[in-house]
């Protein structure tokens, strides 16, 4: 009888200590972390979806503003605290290769049989380098024209007209004429006008982003990729073109939009709240965004409207850049940060952020979701979606190394053009030296 | 300093072993080590101890996260050698002398101004005038980000009712230097404005009344009395205020980013560049620091050996 308690005892205590260790085993927290505020409310419903199929493991999600975000990835690196799995962006992933930070995924790829062809084409490709692997797709994104519908209509323009437009940077094509017809003056006269006062501009007929970043995703590299430009030798290329006699023409054209023409506001008043905000505040006509911000345009208090960019001398042509989420290596649960990051990449999240309409999921059918559900609301944004079906009609991100170092020196030189403080010629050629030297 | 406390010779200096006991049995002394005890570790773990490692790092590749290479003079080399260093320190310059001279003068007629007030009506603009350094200057930078946004924000309004065209603020390289100072000194000018009031403050009321029976009227009185009194105090304020100008960033971050056209790369703002865009460049971030703390030291000890810190006027009066 003692016996017998005796070994109850040691069975009680082995298994309080079972269930202890297995509690323990399963208390796995993964932090998550995204800047975009429009993508949290969906995201956070994959972490609910994805917990309730996993137990064992409690997802985070936290949002952070743009520049704090990378701020905070980089603090994270180096105090060891950095968020398990992040969203990553393909003008900063390869840094965090170089520093180490980020697990090459490939392995867990291939032994979980994860098919990489199920997003749209290039994606996948795009996070990859020397065989290894930093990311699955989440997303994509392209570019195309939003408009003001009631001053379109107030211009007697008939939008049917943004299905043929083109553009060239000798005399703008149809589309500088549209702009100028949208763009008026304090006196009631438009830009095709010969009374049409260039300094005393109410209405601009295109806004043209600010951010003179090296890369122009929403700014003008629809403009200088329809030419036939690209930005540099190919994916981790190490050689820039922004000497190229194409590149500097249009830049030149698109700075004198508002240096010399006044169809653009001057680059003064857009550095400020950005060209989003005098949109809203109904001194522009059109402007040119990402489909990521589609819902924010929506946002305003009047009816927007989205049309196809301008065709170029080699025809319509968009960056398409693509997010994806990437593991950072100081993560205390690789396999938990993995089977999240496999999850966010699956049909399964992909199809819910693809029905909350916000971003285009990076596979196809969750992507048609999300036009559909603008579609159904009565919003057109096909204008994205066709740009990235068009034959021909996309360009991949130029991922680099030195992404920081050229960002500086681009941004210098793009500003002192767009202020008209030195033309084109005069300053890319010399800024081109300064960043293929650092290669 | 008075006569006895000098008369000693230095035979009747205590000794080391002497002032050692007498720290442990005097209370007074005693309680006083303990009670700055605390600054001390705070200053020798956050400051000094950093200080002194940031100089070791300067002679170092090193990104933290891979192993440091040594690489002597190396860093100081490329900071020399580069021409937005040098621009970033030009407009630190710019920037302390677009701040420093407006801020104080403002101060000082503010804290004159509170001065004539009933103590009541001082009291609550005391309260108001120090509003702006209570906000966080993250918001107060967005707040005027919008208030000066060249097309949508209400200064061009306002400017607009007195004949003044717009102007484009933060998006011009002349003005945006110009514009991130006024926004400091807009938020500071109150903190500095009450520590001149504490100031005039100290200043005897006797000596006001013997100006005027002597015959002279307030502006000689501020410049003959005022102004050589507050001395101490705007020493203080000088040196604090310079040294926390070169420091501007967070305004900065916020409404420029260093532009356009790097007119707004402050010397921090350049070190921030080379730790969160230059692929955390430890060595050089720390040798900009190092020659920015170096500058910092120069110019406090000439402002301090000028404006004479050390000494009061009012000695000369009593």
């Amino acid at each position: 009888m003692k016996s017998i308690r005796k070994y109850s005892f040691v069975v009680l205590a082995l298994s309080l200590m079972l269930v202890i260790g297995a509690v323990s085993a399963q208390d796995v927290t993964i932090r998550y972390w995204l800047w975009d505020t429009n993508q949290l409310p969906p995201y956070q419903t994959c972490a609910n979806n994805f917990m309730a199929e996993n137990p064992g493991i409690t997802v985070e999600v936290d949002q952070l503003g743009w520049d704090d975000y990378w701020t905070g990835i980089t603090t994270g690196f180096v105090s060891g605290d950095a968020p398990d799995v992040f969203t990553n962006h393909l003008a900063k992933y390869p840094e965090f290769v170089e520093l180490g930070q980020i697990y090459d995924i490939q392995p867990w790829v291939e032994r979980d049989g994860v098919a990489t062809d199920i997003y749209y084409p290039g994606l996948a490709d795009l996070w990859t380098k020397d065989g290894a692997r930093y990311g699955l797709p989440k997303d994509w994104d392209t570019v195309a024209v939003i408009y003001n519908v009631a001053m379109v209509e107030a211009a007697g323009i008939d939008p049917a007209i943004f299905d043929s437009w083109t553009w060239n940077y000798e005399d703008g094509g149809d589309f500088e004429q549209v702009i100028a017809q949208l763009s008026i003056d304090a006196n009631g006269n438009n830009g095709l006008s010969a009374d049409f006062d260039k300094d005393n501009v109410v209405q601009y007929g295109y806004g043209g982003q600010v951010g003179n970043n090296p890369y122009g995703q929403t700014e003008w590299s629809m403009f200088t990729n329809s030419t036939g430009w690209v930005h540099n030798n190919g994916t981790w290329g190490d050689t820039y073109f922004y000497d190229d006699e194409r590149f500097i023409n249009t830049i030149q054209w698109w700075a004198d939009l508002s240096l010399e023409k006044g169809y653009m506001p001057p680059y003064e008043d857009r550095s400020g709240l950005g060209s989003l905000a005098l949109f809203q505040a109904q001194t522009l006509a059109m402007n040119i965004d990402g489909s990521w911000m589609i819902g924010s345009y929506l946002g305003s208090d009047f009816e927007v409207g989205f049309a196809r960019l301008p065709a170029g001398p080699e025809g319509r042509k968009s960056m398409f850049n693509g997010l994806a989420d990437s593991i950072y290596v100081g993560t205390d649960h690789p396999e938990e940060a993995w089977a999240w990051v496999k999850y966010l990449a699956s049909e399964a999240c992909q199809t819910v952020v693809g029905e909350s309409g916000v971003v285009f999921p990076a596979i196809p059918s969750a992507a048609d979701l999300s036009l559909q559900v603008r579609a159904d609301n009565g919003i057109d944004v096909s204008a994205f979606t066709e740009q990235a079906a068009e034959e021909g009609g996309t360009f991949l991100f130029p991922i680099t190394d030195y992404a920081g170092e050229i960002n500086t020196i681009m941004t210098e030189a793009m500003d002192a053009v767009m202020l008209g403080q030195a033309t084109a010629a005069d300053i890319l050629p010399a800024a081109n030296d300064e960043v293929n030297s650092l290669f | 300093m008075t006569a006895s406390s000098t008369s000693h010779s230095v035979l009747d200096q205590p000794s080391l072993f002497q002032r050692l006991i007498r720290l442990l049995t005097d209370h007074e002394t005693f309680l006083a080590y303990v009670l700055i005890l605390p600054s001390v570790i705070g200053f020798t773990i956050f400051l000094a101890v950093p200080a002194v490692r940031a100089l070791f790092i300067s002679f170092y590749e090193w990104n933290l996260l891979t192993p440091a290479e040594y690489v002597g003079f190396g860093n100081y080399e490329y900071l020399f050698g580069d021409s937005r260093f040098w621009g970033s320190l030009g407009t630190t310059v710019a920037y302390v002398l677009w701040n420093i001279p407006l801020q104080t003068v403002l101060a000082v007629l503010i804290a004159v101004l509170l001065d004539r007030f009933s103590v009541a009506l001082s009291s609550i603009l005391r309260g108001l005038v120090i509003l702006p350094w209570l906000m966080p200057n993250v918001i107060v930078a967005l707040l005027w980000l919008w208030i000066l946004d060249p097309s949508i924000g209400i200064m061009n309004v306002v400017l607009n009712t007195v004949g003044i065209q717009d102007q484009p603020f933060f998006g011009s390289p002349d003005q945006a230097l110009p514009s991130i100072a006024m926004v400091n000194i807009w938020r500071h000018v109150g903190y500095t404005a009450i520590l001149v009031y504490a100031g005039l403050k100290t200043i005897p009321k006797s000596l006001y009344e013997a100006a005027a029976i002597d015959g002279a009227n307030a502006t000689r009185q501020f410049f003959g009395i005022t102004l050589p009194l507050l001395r101490p105090v705007l020493v203080f304020v000088l040196v604090t205020s310079v040294i926390g100008s070169f420091q501007v960033f967070d305004t900065i971050a916020v409404t420029t980013g260093g532009g356009p056209v790097g007119s707004t790369r402050t010397i921090i703002y350049y070190i921030y560049e080379q730790v969160f865009e230059r692929r955390i460049n430890m060595g050089r971030a720390t040798a900009a620091s190092v020659v920015l703390f170096i500058i910092l030291v120069g110019v406090t000890l000439l402002q301090m050996r000028y404006l004479r810190s050390n000494q009061s006027d009012l000695a000369d009066y009593s």
